[in-house]
């Protein structure tokens, strides 16, 4: 015997919420994060295939663990399957993705349709990013486009939705019902303006944000006070991007390969001196968590775990961030349990009926 | 599941796939290569206070001469002002002519400069050291833009939402566009019932 969820269509899981009061989009994050929970959120490695198993495969690890996962789109320049099909994949069997939208690789007039596809395929949360530079990727032989950037993406997609109209002002007979995000950095100059910068994208449009991969827990904390004093975190859902490291070694090719990523010297010299040192990334990324969840005006976590994606159960787990909720979990609903139980024989039986053989049993 | 990361990074190995041969561009991004220096650029926005008081002066010159350009006609005057625009602001700030100059609202740091043409603020990928993530030798347009407006008077400029930039402007001159709209405003002001 199954409870019905609360944050599922009675009619199917592929369908929108039903729409609630003050809420922009019909999806379950903007759910949580408004009922006041402890949000987790988490990004699906994009496959090199074309097999959307392996979309399903990558995504049945989080199942129970997370509100939302994020759909890249096409991460540090390189090609992966695009943000949009990852997205068509997942909505269809239920969970609540985050699209992804740089500004990278498309112009204007093809984000805005990728906005209309992805919001009538579901997608309920989108995050507005610049993207990295071409350089960054395997294929740093492209065009980079960034024909809008973040601030105008945020800017673009909130007038479709609250005016019903393109950039150009062309009326949407539809608007899309999304719950925007956007991405943070802390962590890189300038370090003043930063607070000021997301109050810009808060002026733009954006109702939740994800930070970069915190590791200096102070200068989050300095900068979570200037938000909180100019007033950001009462009008946006700030979720505290974290991770584990795989080893020092790791850590430091991240700090001179990965642009924005700020890794204190202290990191790594745990790092270093710890036994195994995968454990120790884990340990540190989870004892991150327990500080960063006491931070006023933090309304949850984004753990990225790159090539370590089945740490993200447990890191959530341990750290305790949840408090006993359980996400959104895909369960086989009872009417369906009920014919499977029936009928599953049929699957197995090794029973060859001719028609004759059924006329005689008929009589 | 969980390898090392590579050394190296996807791009240095497509670079070393690539054929070789006698002739080595200069390792930076076709962007940053029609430009050799920034100091001109960096002295600009160290000045931005002096700029921005010099310009306000100049824009109520030109807007002085509307009836002249009215006269001859904006058509007519269009490529001998933005010749000498080009120029001047390409002298000064490394002018990229986009047709509709913001360099009031970002500190002197044109936006155009960035690799990303970000018109709205920082990327998240700028190093520790303040330069740019795309051309490592270059400080990051933005941390500049916001040093620049600090000295302004109108420094708060900088916290307006920037409209994405209209591609069909370009090569066009921002000087007599901005007057025209001035004087459009003016003739507006003085009679309300006029447009309606």
């Amino acid at each position: 015997m199954t409870i019905r969820q609360i944050d599922e269509n009675p009619a199917g899981i592929h369908l929108p919420l039903e729409p609630l009061p003050g809420h922009t989009s019909r999806g379950r994050l903007e759910r949580v994060l408004r009922r006041g929970e402890f949000a987790v959120t988490t990004e699906l490695n994009p496959p090199d295939s074309a097999d959307p198993e392996d979309v399903y495969n990558r995504a049945k690890i989080f199942d129970g663990w997370v509100d939302a996962i994020n759909a890249v789109d096409a991460s540090g320049a390189n090609c992966h399957m695009s943000s949009v099909g990852i997205c068509a994949l997942l909505t269809r069997m239920g969970y609540a993705p985050i699209m992804q939208i740089a500004c990278r690789d498309k112009n204007r007039i093809a984000i805005q349709g990728d906005v209309l596809g992805g919001a009538a395929m579901g997608v309920a949360n989108m995050l507005c990013l610049t993207g990295d530079g071409v350089q960054a990727g395997d294929q740093p032989g492209a065009k980079p486009v960034f024909d809008l950037d973040s601030m105008s993406l945020l800017e673009t997609i909130r007038i479709m939705r609250d005016n019903g109209k393109f950039l150009s002002g062309r009326k949407l007979t539809t608007p899309p019902q999304v719950f925007l995000g956007a991405a943070v950095n802390p962590f890189a100059p300038p370090y003043d303006f930063r607070p000021i910068h997301l109050g810009k994208k808060i002026a733009a449009g954006a109702q939740f944000a994800q930070t970069q991969y915190c590791f200096d827990v102070p200068m989050f904390r300095t900068f979570m006070q200037k938000a909180r004093d100019l007033g950001h975190t009462e009008k946006l859902f700030l979720l505290c991007g974290v991770g584990p490291l795989a080893s020092a070694k790791t850590a430091k090719w991240i700090r001179s390969n990965v642009p924005g990523i700020h890794i204190p010297d202290a990191v790594i010299k745990r790092l270093e001196g710890a036994q195994d040192q995968k454990k120790e990334g884990k340990q540190l990324c989870i004892d991150i968590i327990n500080e960063v969840k006491e931070i006023p005006g933090v309304a949850g976590i984004h753990v990225m775990a790159y090539r370590q994606e089945e740490y993200v159960a447990e890191i959530v787990d341990e750290s305790g961030v949840l408090k006993g909720r359980q996400p959104w979990k895909r369960e086989i609903r009872r009417d369906d349990q009920l014919v499977a139980d029936r009928l599953d024989h049929l699957l197995h039986d090794e029973i060859t009926e001719t028609q004759v053989d059924m006329v005689k049993t008929a009589h | 599941m969980s390898e090392q990361q590579p050394a190296v990074t996807q791009a240095t190995l497509v670079k070393k796939a690539a054929p070789k041969s006698d002739y080595k561009p200069a390792d930076v991004s076709p962007q940053r290569r029609v430009q050799r220096t920034f100091a001109v650029r960096l002295w600009s926005i160290r000045h931005s206070r002096l700029l921005e008081w010099f310009y306000s002066r100049f824009a109520d010159v030109f807007l002085l001469l509307h009836p002249l350009w009215k006269g001859i006609g904006y058509g007519r005057v269009e490529a001998p002002v933005k010749f000498v625009e080009k120029r001047v602001k390409g002298f000064m700030f490394d002018c990229r002519m986009c047709g509709q100059c913001v360099l009031s609202s970002t500190g002197m740091s044109c936006p155009m400069n960035c690799p990303k043409q970000l018109r709205n603020g920082p990327c998240g990928g700028v190093r520790a050291n303040g330069n740019c993530e795309v051309e490592p030798d270059m400080p990051c347009v933005w941390v500049k833009a916001w040093e620049g407006s600090r000295n302004m008077v109108h420094g708060d400029n900088i916290l307006t939402v920037q409209k994405p930039v209209d591609q069909s402007l370009r090569e066009t001159s921002a000087w007599l566009r901005v007057t025209a709209q001035a004087a459009a405003a003016r003739e507006a002001a003085k009679n309300p019932g006029a447009s309606a």
